[in-house]
């Protein structure tokens, strides 16, 4: 399996590169492959580009920072998917399985209620999707039980749909002409507002998680066993659980407080990721980091070509999504497996 | 054949529904249903923000209460006593807020709505009918639908001689101004992107009631071209587009396209032809969608054809405020109103 898994892990770096170059090229504005070289080679080189102002701006300013905004979004949901579907040793478990993006949902349509900045908004979103998982942990290991991982899953699912029903409360109560279109915008998800300042927190944050998550590898290959097995084995099951589901949801909250809400890459693309580069983590995570950046990327550009209007990342991930994870289930027994 | 059924039911029930209905008139609402109307209207229960706004300036005594309580800031831009009025919720639209049995303890002697005229308004409008007993009138919201729903409002409320003052002025005004533009090849008539939002990137299609004065002025809306709802956008697009008007209600917005370099190209802010609209007490260019947008249309017509309307606003304002919303703004007030052209 060693061996087999590099040209899986390479597979998934062609997918990435090919979706870059497909969503520099891509756009509403019309830029020439030559321009699009003549801005690189001037951003590389330092000299004043030949290319005409409005293109440099559109590269550097709008398209640039929503391609990287959307492979690193993408990376995030896919990380934190690979991790909770080990931690849970579940295939249908995404990364909003214990409450992130419910958490950011609520905060940002609170945030909106209140009429608050952009920046606001995102912070809203962010801390409410930490809150939210801190509470369902908290909550769950107050529950003494045999099986903890059970628990946690159960609490994560109900206080999911009470956050929820505080979505539909602030909803109900919004203002039906402005606040009510922009709520459910946010709940959708789209990169359309991204902007350059939101990039190096979204970068610190994805990576800060994702490192802790790789510096975990050996320890999430044995977290896959029962937790007696593991305890037998030497590793400290709880504690390694609170360091996984903090990592995790650090990267899916700053996503979600970025992106809103996309579902399905968290869900699909560890299964990709697996069939690609097989189930040990230490190849499992970078690979579906650049899977999930790669899926995200190429749906992003769809959404935003396609139409003069934005198509919302969540429905075109859903529609994309459910066929393709149909299929995927065929075979899931065999690669979920590693045999 | 609402009468038939109307006379039924009272037959079955004689006791338990006010006499008055018996010797109601009848009038037609605008989606044909014939309305039997008491002698006397004195209590209106408004279904939604457009119909309380459209009652209150017509006659605030009529209102019976708004749809949701308005914010201090409001209150000021209104006439003394009509932020007392206790909230009623509303009655159709997405999300009811009213039960019927808080309606019924209101009294009202008509149920008014104004807003879109489709099979499910109606249905809902004679449910309610049917259920409560009381009058439900439905009238066009539509903003080119201002004078007659005007007219309808006074003979709904026995007022007819009140109601064309304000059907007449809206007439005027829209006369005037519409005298003005139409002169204009529709070539040379500016191309608008209007941008709502934290971050101005959601805007309202062709037909949306967003845009509906916009369009009313005969501008060019660049996301016209397709037609629906709100939807957002990304900044590429508005960069294609390249509109020489912004038009917005976001203060934020308002501000930090002027400085940002992601805007820079766009022609609309390389001319500073970027205009945030008045919000109070009710947004003056989209929501909601009532007869507060009546004053607005001058303030458009100025942002698009500066040279067409050489007049002050300040006067302009002063006077629909007077008869509209029933109390006299001060400079200052009139002065924090005008953030765009004056």
């Amino acid at each position: 399996m060693g061996r087999s898994s590099v040209p899986g892990m390479l597979i998934a770096f062609i997918i990435l590169i090919a979706a870059l170059l497909l969503a520099f090229t891509l756009g509403r504005y019309p830029i020439s492959v030559g321009d699009l070289l003549h801005v690189f080679t001037a951003k590389l080189t330092g000299r004043e580009s030949e290319a005409p102002t409005t293109a440099v701006n559109v590269i550097l300013q709008i398209r640039g920072p929503r391609v990287f905004a959307a492979v690193l979004v993408g990376a995030a949901l896919a990380v934190a998917g690979t991790a909770f579907q080990g931690l849970f040793r579940n295939p249908l478990v995404s990364p909003d399985l214990l409450g992130a993006s419910s958490g950011a949902a609520l905060g940002a349509v609170i945030g909106i209620y209140f009429s608050l900045g952009v920046l606001a908004i995102q912070a809203f979103a962010f801390v409410g999707g930490l809150l939210a998982v801190a509470a369902v942990y908290l909550i769950g290991s107050t529950i003494s039980t045999r099986d903890p991982i059970l628990v946690l899953v159960l609490c994560g699912v109900v206080i999911g749909s009470l956050l929820g029903a505080g979505v539909g409360l602030v909803k109900y109560i919004a203002d039906p002409y402005n606040q009510l279109p922009a709520m459910t915008f946010w709940l959708l998800g789209s990169l359309a507002a991204i902007n350059k300042a939101d990039l190096l927190p979204l970068f610190g944050l994805v990576a800060f998680g994702t490192l802790i998550l790789i510096a975990l590898r050996w320890r999430m290959n044995v977290m896959s066993l029962p937790d007696e097995e593991a305890r037998a084995l030497g590793v400290p099951t709880g504690l390694l659980r609170v360091a996984i589901v903090a990592a995790a949801t650090l990267v899916t909250s700053a996503s979600v407080a970025t992106a809103g809400i996309i579902g399905w890459v968290g869900l699909l693309v560890p299964h990709i990721a697996r069939t690609l580069v097989g189930p040990d983590f230490a190849r499992l995570i970078p690979a579906a980091a650049l899977l999930g950046g790669g899926f995200l990327l190429l749906i992003d550009t769809l959404a935003r070509t396609v139409a003069a209007i934005e198509i919302p990342l969540g429905i075109l991930t859903a529609v994309v999504g459910t066929p393709f994870f149909i299929w995927l289930l065929t075979g899931v027994s065999k690669t979920w497996s590693g045999a | 054949m609402n009468i038939n059924r109307r006379s039924l039911v009272s037959g079955l029930s004689a006791t338990l529904l006010t006499p008055c209905l018996a010797s109601a008139a009848t009038v037609t609402d605008t989606t044909g249903r014939t309305i039997a109307v008491p002698d006397k209207v004195e209590r209106i229960f408004a279904a939604g923000p457009p119909a309380s706004i459209l009652v209150y300036t017509f006659a605030p005594d009529l209102l019976l209460g708004w749809t949701r309580s308005h914010e201090s800031a409001q209150c000021e831009f209104l006439g003394v006593g009509a932020c007392d009025k206790p909230q009623v919720g509303r009655l159709t639209g997405r999300g009811n807020t009213t039960n019927l049995e808080v309606l019924l303890k209101f009294k009202p002697d008509l149920i008014l709505d104004v807003g879109t005229i489709n099979d499910t308004y109606i249905s809902l409008a004679n449910r309610v009918q049917e259920q409560t007993g009381i009058p439900y009138a439905l009238l066009d919201g539509r903003f080119d639908a201002i004078v007659p729903v005007y007219r309808k409002l006074g003979e709904l409320t026995h007022r007819q001689d009140e109601a064309d003052v304000f059907a007449r002025y809206a007439e005027n005004t829209i006369d005037i101004i519409k005298g003005r533009i139409d002169k204009i090849p529709s070539e040379q008539r500016p191309r608008v992107y209007y941008g709502r939002g934290p971050n101005g990137l959601e805007t309202g299609l062709g037909g949306s009631i967003n845009v509906e004065t916009i369009e009313f002025l005969g501008a060019r809306n660049v996301a016209g071209e397709r037609r629906g709802g709100m939807a957002m956008v990304s900044v590429e697009q508005v960069l294609v587009w390249n509109p020489d008007v912004i038009i917005t209600i976001e203060p934020a917005f308002a501000t930090n396209v002027r400085s940002d370099p992601v805007w820079a190209p766009v022609k609309a802010v390389q001319t500073g032809r970027i205009y945030l609209s008045p919000t109070l007490p009710f947004g003056w260019v989209d929501f909601p969608p009532s007869v507060n947008r009546l004053i607005g249309l001058w303030w458009l017509a100025k942002a698009l054809y500066g040279d067409l309307f050489p007049e002050d606003l300040r006067p302009i304002t002063r006077d629909f405020y007077q008869k509209f919303y029933h109390m006299t703004p001060t400079d200052a007030q009139i002065k924090s109103l005008l953030v765009g052209p004056t």
